[in-house]
């Protein structure tokens, strides 16, 4: 039988999302996501589950934090040959996991705290995070048995195919503390996934969970390949994953003006504009219109310092937004939010194209990059 | 007597029971087909005369006419069809280069209609058109995604040249010379109207209707010929016409008997001369010098005016495309080996190109893997016969399409690929002032009104099916396409997976 995983064919998903974020960079546990998206069991099928946290390697932050996935000794050695030729790996150990009876079929799971070599970036004439991302795109295409599922600085993914809960046990999400989680329960409709196609997708410091199927979704992977983004897995949330890493990191958009793109408003809404914002939106709908998403999605996109929540602009899925203090909440449901937090100072649900971000207060973010949340 | 050796193609077949020999088809016919026998009172007809455009069927009061395709057959023969045993016969007679009109008309595969599309389903929702905002617009032209800031570090919301179309259609060159004064008229009124453009062929421009030049794409052809300043500056857009989908490798053809006064003056040509254009330009040679051209063009309108260059689909189509991409065009139009035209030698229209659908998807894949996609639109043309066609190009990567003959056809074209004869029955094809006055352009560009309007609202039903509520989403979404029936090669270049797959 051939196996069907990701990359091989497309598998469509719905799904459940969450999201949980301290504006002053109070660093908590991975528990409280963890009780967020349980709530949400029935929206995902055992097929898959993960995590992303921000801010949970503060004595590694200028260290990349690699999380790899190796299907066996020998697809590892080949691999760490690779990242040692490319890396200074200044740690390097399995990821600590405990034996959950709901999770089988793990592959060794890894995780390597790495400094790109000097002589290495300057031969490829890029930026630092460039090459990082070369080199990610290089192993997951050309490395057989071994997949990089987190790439940041000071953040981490943590996924597998099983319920989200069972996950976090699996990784033992409550010993990290983070300024942000984002969790993700998958249902694909068809297939036992695989490991690398649970979400969080990631790519450098950039995640995405995702729930919806996206119809744009083939004209969003033609133009982002031109631009040196290999689209492996077939997914969406993978697609998403690199126009958010293009628009930010290669063309220098912000986390707002990304919405703006890929959500953009109708062109009835437009019209009624004032003429300056008009324009700008005719702009961005002329010159990115390859990176418009239609179909239904809710999205969370972490992101170092911030957490970004976007629903497709006919809103075609549910998400709720919530704030109690300095926390920013967002979740498929409110359910999901109430369960961690029954008193909130404002609670709604972000209408299509609606941006909401939230961002470490400037104190905060001046500590993050200190290391000293 | 001499010998005939041609037996007409088509039989006009007249019901005596309904003739009331009223002689409005001896009237309307410029062919002369059908004839009054006044000591018998009634109407005769000479098949040899009649070119199937059936403008007397059309007007027969009593509906008394038909016109149908002769049994009368050769004893057959798998190899020599009748086809190639009246060109043979033709050939000997005159000694000439044949000589036909609109698209390719052999029995080529029609990938469009090898090509499926999807629609949402459980997974995914269909979107309502009637009930959910649908759009159809689309910019054409080079998009930079470089993005520049104010000192406040707002975006510049700065764009090179764009031509902005409410849906991805538009009318593709026709030069007035070959189509006549009333069908141009028609053209350009339904472009305003629809807000999208039609474009003058290489023929110029006359001057009443430089009030239409909003929605104008005036060509430049090796002919040169009408280019002016004032041309130029009447415009949205200008097009370098390298080639053409009907004959590749050759110019353009206006007979002179279509060169009246009219036609003379926007042609800048004397009166009743054969407007023949060079195969090439004669200051393009080689890539190099049609980035001359582009520029040229550019300095011309003070690069406020796209660019397009249109090519015809032939074998090495996507290298071009790509050096054109490269050479500052804006935008890149692909002519298929079925586009039409208004005169071609028949060989040529028959045997050379390839198919628009294998151009297309070749090109759009080169642009890709050489990340030029975004240098350039891409417009393709030949043969985009229905809503369905429009989709199916812009999913397999077109920003746009050219129709040509289907807006002929609304004009009342019936297709009996006689226009380079000039008696066009319909006033379309056709200098002839009485014959021109019978396409009234009220009534013309209603009709591509009509027609683009049905379109639009199918494109609409398409593309919400899909789940996408706007066009961009769709350029280039190959997902969206299957192919039956083809082979691994033909799905390879088209870059579609097969049904089922």
């Amino acid at each position: 039988m051939t196996e069907i995983t990701e990359g091989r064919c497309r598998i469509p998903s719905g799904c459940a999302i969450s999201g949980i974020f301290s504006r002053s960079g109070k660093r908590f546990s991975g528990e409280a996501v963890t009780d967020s998206i349980s709530v949400m069991h029935e929206r995902s099928n055992g097929l898959g589950g993960g995590f992303a946290a921000y801010g949970i390697y503060p004595e590694h932050k200028d260290r990349y934090a690699l999380h790899l996935f190796h299907n066996d000794q020998d697809a590892r050695q080949r691999c760490e040959a690779f990242i040692e030729d490319n890396f200074e790996v200044v740690a390097a150990s399995t990821i600590p996991t405990s034996r959950v009876p709901a999770i089988t079929g793990e592959p060794l799971i890894w995780r390597y705290f790495a400094v790109p070599r000097k002589d290495k970036i300057a031969a490829m004439h890029v930026d630092e995070r460039e090459f990082v991302a070369q080199c990610t795109f290089d192993i997951n295409k050309n490395f057989e048995g071994s997949f990089v599922f987190s790439s940041g600085k000071n953040m981490g993914v943590f996924k597998a195919v099983g319920y989200p809960e069972d996950v976090a046990a699996f990784y033992r999400l409550s010993d990290y503390e983070g300024y942000c989680f984002t969790a993700h329960g998958r249902y694909p409709t068809n297939t036992p996934g695989w490991w690398g196609g649970a979400h969080p997708f990631s790519l450098l410091d950039t995640t995405v969970v995702h729930n919806g199927e996206i119809s744009s979704y083939d004209a969003n992977r033609r133009s982002i390949e031109m631009y040196g983004y290999q689209c492996t897995l077939q997914t969406d949330t993978e697609v998403i994953t690199y126009i958010t890493d293009y628009l930010t990191r290669k063309k220098g958009l912000t986390y707002e003006e990304v919405c703006d793109v890929v959500a953009a408003p109708f062109w009835s809404e437009i019209k009624k504009m004032p003429e300056e914002q008009a324009e700008l939106f005719k702009y961005y709908r002329t010159v990115f219109a390859p990176y418009l998403i239609t179909g239904p999605f809710s999205v969370l996109v972490g992101f170092e310092g911030g957490m970004m929540a976007l629903n497709d602009r006919l809103k075609l899925r549910s998400m709720v937004a919530a704030t109690k203090d300095d926390m920013v909440y967002a979740a498929s449901e409110e359910a999901a939010i109430r369960v961690i937090q029954p008193e909130l100072d404002r609670i709604w649900a972000p209408s299509g194209g609606e941006c909401v971000i939230a961002r470490l207060y400037p104190d905060a973010m001046a500590r993050l990059k200190e290391g000293k949340l | 007597m001499a010998v005939n050796y041609i037996y007409p193609e088509q039989e006009i077949v007249r019901n005596y029971d309904r003739c009331i020999a009223c002689r409005a088809c001896e009237r309307q016919c410029a062919n002369e087909a059908h004839e009054y026998l006044p000591e018998q009172k009634k109407m005769t007809s000479d098949d040899a005369k009649c070119v199937s455009c059936h403008r007397c069927v059309s007007i027969c009061p009593t509906r008394a006419l038909k016109i149908v395709r002769t049994d009368h057959d050769f004893r057959k023969n798998g190899s020599w069809d009748k086809k190639n045993i009246y060109e043979v016969y033709k050939q000997a007679e005159t000694g000439g280069v044949l000589l036909s009109s609109m698209g390719n008309p052999l029995d080529f595969p029609i990938y469009w209609d090898k090509i499926l599309l999807n629609a949402s389903q459980v997974t995914n929702p269909s979107i309502d058109p009637l009930r959910e905002p649908m759009e159809t617009r689309v910019f054409l032209g080079a998009k930079s995604q470089d993005v520049t800031r104010g000192a406040d570090g707002k975006i510049i919301p700065k764009t090179t040249p764009q031509l902005e179309l409410s849906l991805p259609v538009m009318f593709s060159a026709m030069s007035y010379g070959s189509i006549s004064y009333n069908a141009h008229e028609s053209l350009a009124r339904a472009a305003t109207e629809l807000g999208i453009y039609y474009n003058t062929g290489e023929g110029g421009l006359h001057e009443d209707f430089y009030v239409y030049g909003a929605n104008t794409i005036v060509q430049v052809a090796s002919g040169r010929f009408g280019v002016h300043r004032e041309y130029l500056d009447a415009a949205a857009g200008v097009e370098i016409k390298m080639g053409q989908g009907a004959k590749p490798g050759i110019g353009g053809h206006l007979p002179g008997k279509k060169v009246g006064a009219d036609v003379s003056r926007t042609r800048m040509i004397p009166m009743g001369t054969d407007a023949i254009s060079p195969a090439p330009h004669h200051d393009i040679y080689s890539i190099e010098d049609l980035r001359q051209l582009v520029f040229s063009l550019k300095e011309a309108t003070a690069y406020k005016k796209p660019v397009i260059v249109k090519i015809a689909a032939v074998h090495n189509v996507a290298a071009i495309a790509s050096g054109i991409a490269r050479s500052g065009a804006d935008i890149v139009s692909i002519d298929g080996f079925r586009g039409g035209t208004g005169a071609a030698p028949t060989r040529i229209r028959d045997n050379v190109g390839i198919p628009v659908e294998m151009a297309l998807a070749a090109v759009d894949k080169r642009l890709r893997d050489e990340g030029i996609r975004d240098r350039v639109s891409v417009v393709a043309a030949g043969s985009i016969r229905n809503a369905a066609d429009v989709v199916k190009a812009v999913a397999l990567g077109a920003d746009a399409v050219y129709i040509g003959t289907a807006a002929l056809l609304a004009l009342g074209c019936h297709l009996c690929r006689t226009c380079n004869v000039g008696k066009c029955n319909w006033g379309i094809a056709t200098q002839q002032p009485d014959l021109v006055k019978r396409l009234n352009p009220d009534v013309g560009y209603r009709r591509l009104v009509n027609l683009m309007t049905a379109w639009k609202h199918e494109i609409e039903e398409m593309m919400g099916g899909m789940g996408i509520n706007s066009i961009e989403s769709l350029k280039g979404n190959r997902l969206m396409l299957r192919g039956v029936g083809l082979n691994e090669k033909e799905l390879s270049i088209l870059g579609i997976g097969h049904a089922g797959e």
